[in-house]
């Protein structure tokens, strides 16, 4: 599989950035480590790059947290990290909305899209198929450094003078169109759509590839129906990257052009202070939240599926029984992957649109429920007279559960279009999609982690850091968005600096700074998670056994430290599908255990 | 120096920890994977129902401390806003019946169902039965909050009755702008780039008669107890939002979108600090669309007033046509000046 002339092309100047692995291969270090071409090196790349933003997107929201909580004290340490953006240890609104902004979209693309799905189907896809690598190897790098790129762009606008884009992460112009209407939308913006141009091509890069290694590179009797359901996940996360991201970046470019080449795609009827009447008329505001949402809402599948994916998967390990209903479950994520692209107007209930479109969306919207429904049922009927072993992997799939139950019921309320009005862009939001995508899907990533580390480090990381990581981050997961809900009740709008002016909104000031105190807590803990994961790469207790959890899937067929090519002879061969646990008293029977004389198929 | 310090004490409860966790790893290798794995399943499923115990006390708690604080605490302010009420105790007895029943089956059956030395468990793959199940409950649950939702949603964003005052509300950076048909009961046009934030702060077209007797108010907007009111909402740069929680609405203003909002005022300003025991109770108009820097700080006020209070305020104010131009002010010149009727701002056009 692997492209030798293009491997060793590259050799030089040494570079410590990825070196975190023990195996001594006969590659050059810049092959291995850096312009890696094997799937395993390229998710463990995502995976720390992902890391890395989470640590500056979480930091970002403890910094604004401080101001929510604490809008009367000053942090004189603001002030020496944040120079002018903090004077006198004081959150400025500029810095503050900047924070905001960019919190929400390293999160949403940086860590919980090539974070997760870059990592997971990198690393999960060839090793649960049967495959060698991924169907381009060649592309696969790339997608990860035009994701790399990325992310050097959007760190840099962080040092721009007027400051990084403040206008939300989802840059509705014309605020993020105008530099006029406010700093952020200066160069920080230019720099913002560079930034996500580029993501957007390291997605598409990804997930072509992802598409192609599925139809293509199954092993010999892996069939459709015999993938483990972290592999549909990631298969329809893949086609709905691949459907919806060019949509956003056409929306990017037209609004490449409003700011910069005089169009009026977006702009009409404008007077800014201090500047005067825009020329520009006959363009549509709405346009872009169109194209935006377009994406925007399959967005957050995208960040969803791959953790349904991996939940479905360690669940089922963990109980010793077989996921329940796998074609419900696969026919669940079909549908969840169609109707995410009919969906995309919820969030525009309130931008005017014409009520009839609008109540056609509200029907699309709640239609979502009943696939979201089969898979919980699916999922607790799975743990029903199970045998649960609660590895850390577990636990955080079983939060996972939990949150998607918790988040996704308060969907129904925003999907309904006449409630939606009353809590639109109110903290109830907030809870709500904090709730089911945010922790939710971090949970499922959590929980991946935990799982494949054995495969991809071949040593465990501690328990008991594990475990206390999952109960206080899970707790106080809960206790920062919980109470938000009642905020939201109170019709406290989002984004907002300080809301001590406001008669309707300063109630919440005790429970605010509550909120900030447990999100600084919970962020320290993460910490805990690094720390583990770090030092079990180097170590961690020993991998002895090639398949630590007892499962079925192929990737534990490998050899412990999997050379690229990850199986050294013939790929093993799949007689069955991936949940034989439990099946007639025998406690598992991996995919690749020919079927008894006397057993019947299953699948 | 503090910092320091505190940086320093959590390093030191980190290494604590550590060390904590990695001795006990010593004594689970010592002690054998078996037996270690089975020594944390008990400790994680009884976790599993002590998370369910506590957090459902912490759902009860966290309604008793913050429920008082919410908009449900008292009536809707406006008609149309009892409806949403209604919807949303609707909404939440169904979701709030399937939270607490799915979240205790989970946590239930994780500690129930954990590892135990001779249990077989039971191979139990699929079963169309329960998935129809599960499929079907759901379905009718959603169609019916489909219903009641659409129903309220076509009388909220249709026709606002006959009798409805109109006001015109344009949402600037950062603040609000209100306008009034005026006697005529008829906007006048307006164009935006006739803007002068001194004297034309919309845009009016003043060759256009109707315009005469707009009255313009920045900042407070008054209606009236009872009677509905339609807005008509716009923006003069960016996309701005006007959020009226106490009346249960919102809806965005668009720069050259134009969109509209009705609602029907219950209690006046006065009645509702009594109904809500906060003299300082006012009506805010929220922005709930990120619009730049000052987004937190654009407040508008809502005063329902009873028809009298309104009729006699009315009175007070001057069409906004006179203040751009005082020399057509009655009050001001009884003897109009023919010769200085030169309009700047027609010029402009």
């Amino acid at each position: 599989m692997s492209n030798e002339a293009v491997l060793h092309a590259h050799s030089g100047a040494h570079d410590g950035h990825e070196d975190h692995s023990h195996e001594h291969h006969h590659q050059s270090f810049i092959s291995k480590y850096v312009f890696s071409q094997d799937h395993k090196m390229i998710a463990k790349q995502f995976l720390i790059t992902g890391m890395v933003w989470a640590v500056l997107g979480g930091f970002m929201s403890v910094l604004f947290r401080l101001q929510l909580g604490y809008p009367d004290a000053n942090f004189p340490w603001l002030e020496t990290i944040l120079g002018k953006w903090a004077k006198g240890g004081h959150i400025s609104p500029e810095a503050y909305y900047a924070l905001v902004t960019t919190h929400g979209t390293v999160l949403v693309f940086f860590v919980l899209t090539a974070g997760l799905s870059g990592t997971f189907a990198n690393f999960l896809i060839p090793l649960q198929i049967g495959a060698r690598d991924m169907a381009s190897p060649f592309m696969n790098m790339l997608s990860y450094w035009f994701f790399f790129a990325a992310s050097i762009v959007m760190l840099s606008s962080i040092f721009v003078e007027t400051g990084p884009f403040s206008g939300g992460w989802t840059a509705y112009p014309p605020l993020s169109a105008l530099g006029d209407a406010s700093p952020g939308s200066k160069s920080g913006m230019d720099l913002w759509i560079v930034s996500m141009a580029l993501f957007v091509v390291s997605s598409l890069l990804g997930g072509l590839n992802y598409i192609a290694t599925i139809l293509n590179m199954r092993t010999k009797g892996m069939s459709m129906t015999r993938l483990p359901l972290t592999i549909w996940a990631l298969f329809f996360t893949a086609v709905l990257g691949v459907l919806s991201f060019p949509v956003l970046f056409s929306g990017f470019i037209l609004l490449i052009f409003d700011r910069n080449f005089g169009t009026s795609f977006y702009l009409s009827d404008i007077f800014i202070n201090g500047v005067g009447a825009l020329p520009n008329e006959g363009g549509s505001a709405i346009l872009y939240q169109h194209l935006f949402w377009f994406l925007g809402h399959p967005e957050v599948y995208i960040i969803l599926l791959p953790a349904m994916g991996m939940v479905s998967e360690i669940l089922s390990v963990n109980s010793r029984k077989p996921i329940f209903g796998y074609m419900a479950m696969i026919g669940s994520l079909f549908a969840i992957a169609i109707l995410a692209f009919l969906v995309w107007a919820h969030h525009m209930f309130v931008t005017g649109l014409n009520p009839f479109l609008g109540s056609v969306f509200v029907l699309l919207t709640l239609l979502i429920a009943v696939p979201s429904a089969i898979k919980v049922f699916n999922w607790l009927t799975t743990l029903w007279k199970g045998n649960i072993r609660f590895t850390p992997g577990m636990l955080f799939a079983i939060g996972f559960v939990s949150l998607f139950i918790s988040g996704g019921l308060t969907g129904i309320w925003l999907g309904n279009s006449a409630l939606d009005i009353h809590l639109h862009d109110t903290y109830f939001v907030i809870a709500h999609f904090h709730i089911v995508m945010g922790v939710a899907s971090m949970f499922g990533m959590f929980a991946g982690i935990y799982h494949w580390f054995p495969k991809m480090y071949g040593r465990f990381m501690n328990n008991t850091l594990a475990y206390i990581h999952f109960w206080v981050t899970f707790a106080g997961a809960y206790m920062i968005f919980w109470p938000m809900h009642y905020e939201g009740l109170a019709g406290m709008p989002r984004r907002y600096y300080d809301y001590s002016i406001w008669e309707s909104f300063k109630q919440f000031q005790d429970l605010n700074q509550f909120i900030s105190l447990v999100a600084m807590i919970v962020f320290a803990v993460q910490f805990l998670f690094l720390f583990n994961f770090f030092y079990s790469i180097f170590k961690g207790r020993k991998v002895t056994t090639m398949n630590p959890w007892e499962a079925n899937t192929l990737e534990w067929t490998a050899p412990i430290h999997p050379g690229h090519g990850n199986w050294p002879g013939e790929i093993p061969e799949v007689y069955r599908w991936a949940y034989d646990y439990g099946k007639d008293g025998v406690d598992f029977i991996p995919q690749t255990t020919p079927v008894g004389a006397d057993e019947s198929v299953e699948h | 120096m503090t910092i320091y310090l505190t940086i320093a004490v959590i390093i030191l409860i980190f290494v604590v920890i550590f060390q904590i966790s990695k001795a006990s790893e010593y004594v689970s290798t010592l002690k054998g994977d078996e037996i270690s794995r089975k020594q944390n399943n008990k400790i994680n499923g009884f976790l599993m129902v002590a998370f369910l115990v506590l957090g459902l006390i912490g759902v009860w708690y966290c309604n008793h401390v913050l429920f008082d604080k919410t908009l449900l605490a008292h009536d809707s302010a406006s008609v149309e806003g009892a409806r949403v009420d209604s919807m949303l105790w609707v909404t939440l007895a169904v979701t709030g019946v399937v939270f607490i029943g799915t979240q205790i089956i989970l946590f239930w059956f994780a500690y129930k169902y954990q590892e135990k030395e001779n249990r077989k468990v039971f191979y139990f793959p699929h079963s169309n039965a329960l998935e129809v199940l599960w499929t079907v409950v759901p379905a009718i649950a959603l169609t019916v909050l489909v219903v009641i939702g659409l129903r309220n949603w076509f009388l909220f964003t249709g026709a606002p009755p006959q009798n409805a005052m109109q006001v015109e509300v344009t949402g600037k950076q950062f603040g609000w702008i209100f306008r009034y048909p005026g006697k005529d009961g008829a906007f006048g046009k307006k164009y935006y780039k006739n803007i002068d934030p001194a004297s034309n702060s919309i845009g009016l077209i003043w060759d256009d008669q109707l315009t005469h007797d707009d009255v313009v108010t920045e900042q407070t907007m008054y209606v009236v107890k009872g009677k509905p009111v339609k807005l008509i909402i716009g923006s003069r740069d960016v996309i701005h939002d006007v959020g009226l929680s106490h009346f249960r609405l919102k809806m965005d203003a668009v720069p050259g979108i134009p969109t509209t909002m009705w609602f029907t005022p219950k209690y006046t300003t006065a009645e509702m600090k009594e109904i809500t025991g906060n003299p300082n109770f006012v009506y805010e108009i929220s922005c709930d669309q990120m619009c730049g820097n000052g987004h937190y700080s654009m407040k508008g006020i809502i005063e329902v007033v009873s028809q009298e209070d309104y009729d006699l305020w009315m009175a007070k104010q001057k069409p906004y046509y006179l203040s751009a131009f005082p020399d057509k002010d009655p009050s001001n010149a009884p003897v109009a000046d023919t010769a200085k009727t030169v309009k700047p701002a027609v010029a402009k056009m």
